[in-house]
């Protein structure tokens, strides 16, 4: 019954750019599926009975659903905008709920103490004050001025710099984070994470990105990011409990965690709960 | 001396660690693995039709093993690292050398296919990475009575730096080193040498906190 309203959401299920003809085979929230490219060369998602599954190709990702989602996958405009490079990072899986791999994302706090001398760095360990809202009418949760100093904020940074983010939450299991861009200042550099749920411990990560830097080659910028999400990932598979907890009464947060109780508001609103753990034990 | 390197490879990273600790500086070739399989396309197939990274280029030569490689930055930079040359020391090394393909073929096995998706028998994979752990723990602790911290001596040679990534990153691919104290210790020795540099998954060691002591007030 709890995952009827997570059910009728898109998730992405693998690469346009690596689809073929034999397919994969894959996983979606307990379903067996698979994803192929049809006779006219177009994506093709089917079910363990041979159901014709939702398909939408965005973002360099093919996208499908149990259900019947009521909405396009959502929007990124910057995906639009000339200029910027679009980088496919490639699948990482991880012994994570997918809920647990979104709200890792949002947080900055670890970034010292887990992308050591690159995201962060002892002592600039304070998180300043930033601003957290659920948007109503776009139904998404987002967290502004946010600030923090970093040793190599990206690939094309050259020294510390005090960077800025933005996060958004367009859909149970992505986050899209805008931050400084250290070539073109006054426009963002777009990284977004996009999870596969396979089940409510498991899941397939697909960073993707859209950046504006024309000079660091493209392998050198899926490395940076693969670092940086594999720094995360032992992190990631040793959380206790496994499943998020929606329960306030499980955790204490601090002033920095005001993005993940805003996300773990915004999913227990929806009955977003694949993944999530409703009462401590 | 060029390297084709990839960031998240055990194997590409016991070169990057072996030219750290010997001081020698290397360009490296970044090589776009996952999700490219460049390593798999023709400028490196033809470099190495072994189709396998790292790929170490010094001039004339050209290195596809691991083991090879340790061995050359070794004897060009940091004689140390391959031991004092007494027979027995010799051959330790050389029979460590050649067991830490099994970590490889094992444990390494497990983690792509835990993490990057590759095809594999994960029960084999894991089963066969816990028998070679058991083994390695056996012979650390027998070097421990012999009042030996590492592998070969009393002092880390290319042996340990054969065996240590794919150890180190056994959990990426679901197997624990939670049974295992000497090589727990081992593993520390190895990251608190200097010039110890780290790989996604393998942590630097974080100062440790001041014994703890009783308040003076309380004494």
């Amino acid at each position: 019954m709890n995952d009827d309203a997570m059910r009728d959401e898109w998730y992405p299920v693998g690469l346009f750019s690596q689809l073929d003809r034999g397919g994969r085979e894959t996983t979606l929230m307990g379903a067996p599926i698979k994803v192929a490219l049809d006779a006219n060369g177009a994506a093709k998602v089917t079910g363990e009975d041979g159901r014709v599954l939702p398909v939408s190709v965005r973002y360099g990702h093919i996208w499908s659903s149990l259900g019947e989602p009521r909405k396009p996958v959502f929007p990124i405009p910057e995906a639009d905008q000339p200029g910027r490079r679009f980088v496919d990072v490639g699948v990482v899986r991880v012994r994570c709920s997918p809920l647990r791999a979104v709200e890792n994302f949002l947080d900055i706090a670890h970034f010292p103490f887990v992308h050591t001398d690159i995201l962060g760095s002892e002592p600039h360990t304070e998180v300043e004050d930033y601003k957290v809202e659920i948007r109503e009418e776009e139904d998404e949760v987002w967290a502004t001025q946010v600030k923090f100093y970093q040793p190599q904020a990206a690939k094309s940074a050259s020294g510390g710099i005090t960077t800025e983010y933005m996060y958004r939450v367009p859909a149970p299991t992505c986050s899209v984070l805008y931050k400084t861009c250290p070539p073109r200042p006054g426009e963002w550099d777009v990284i977004a994470l996009f999870v596969q749920p396979l089940a409510e411990d498991l899941c397939d990560v697909w960073p993707w990105m859209a950046l504006f830097d024309d000079e660091t080659p493209l392998t050198d910028l899926i490395h940076f990011q693969q670092t940086i999400f594999l720094q995360d990932r032992s992190i990631l598979e040793n959380q206790i409990p496994r499943l998020l907890p929606l329960d306030p009464g499980m955790e204490i947060p601090t002033r920095a965690d005001l993005t993940s109780v805003a996300y773990r508001r915004w999913l227990k609103r929806h009955n977003y709960t694949y993944g999530a753990q409703l009462v401590a034990q | 001396m060029r390297l084709y390197d990839y960031v998240l490879s055990p194997s590409c990273y016991k070169v990057r660690l072996m030219a750290a600790l010997s001081g020698v500086k290397l360009e490296i070739r970044p090589v776009d693995f996952h999700p490219g399989a460049e390593h798999r396309g023709p400028e490196l197939m033809a470099l190495n039709p072994g189709g396998s990274i790292p790929i170490l280029e010094d001039g004339d030569l050209i290195l596809t093993e691991s083991s090879a490689m340790l061995g050359y930055l070794a004897a060009k930079a940091a004689p140390a690292w391959l031991g004092s040359g007494a027979p027995e020391e010799t051959a330790r090394i050389q029979q460590w050398l050649s067991f830490s393909h099994r970590l490889t073929a094992s444990l390494g096995g497990a983690r792509l296919h835990e993490m990057l998706l590759r095809p594999g028998d994960i029960g084999a994979l894991q089963a066969n990475g816990i028998a070679a752990l058991r083994e390695l723990e056996a012979g650390l602790f027998e070097q421990k009575m012999r009042g030996n911290r590492f592998l070969a001596c009393d002092r880390p040679t290319i042996a340990d730096i054969a065996c240590f990534p794919y150890v180190a990153l056994a959990p990426d691919g679901g197997v624990s080193l939670d049974p295992y104290p000497t090589i727990r210790l081992w593993s520390r020795a190895l990251r608190s040498l200097d010039n110890f540099i780290e790989m996604p998954g393998i942590h630097r060691l974080h100062e440790l906190k001041p014994e703890p002591r009783p308040c003076p007030d309380e004494a």
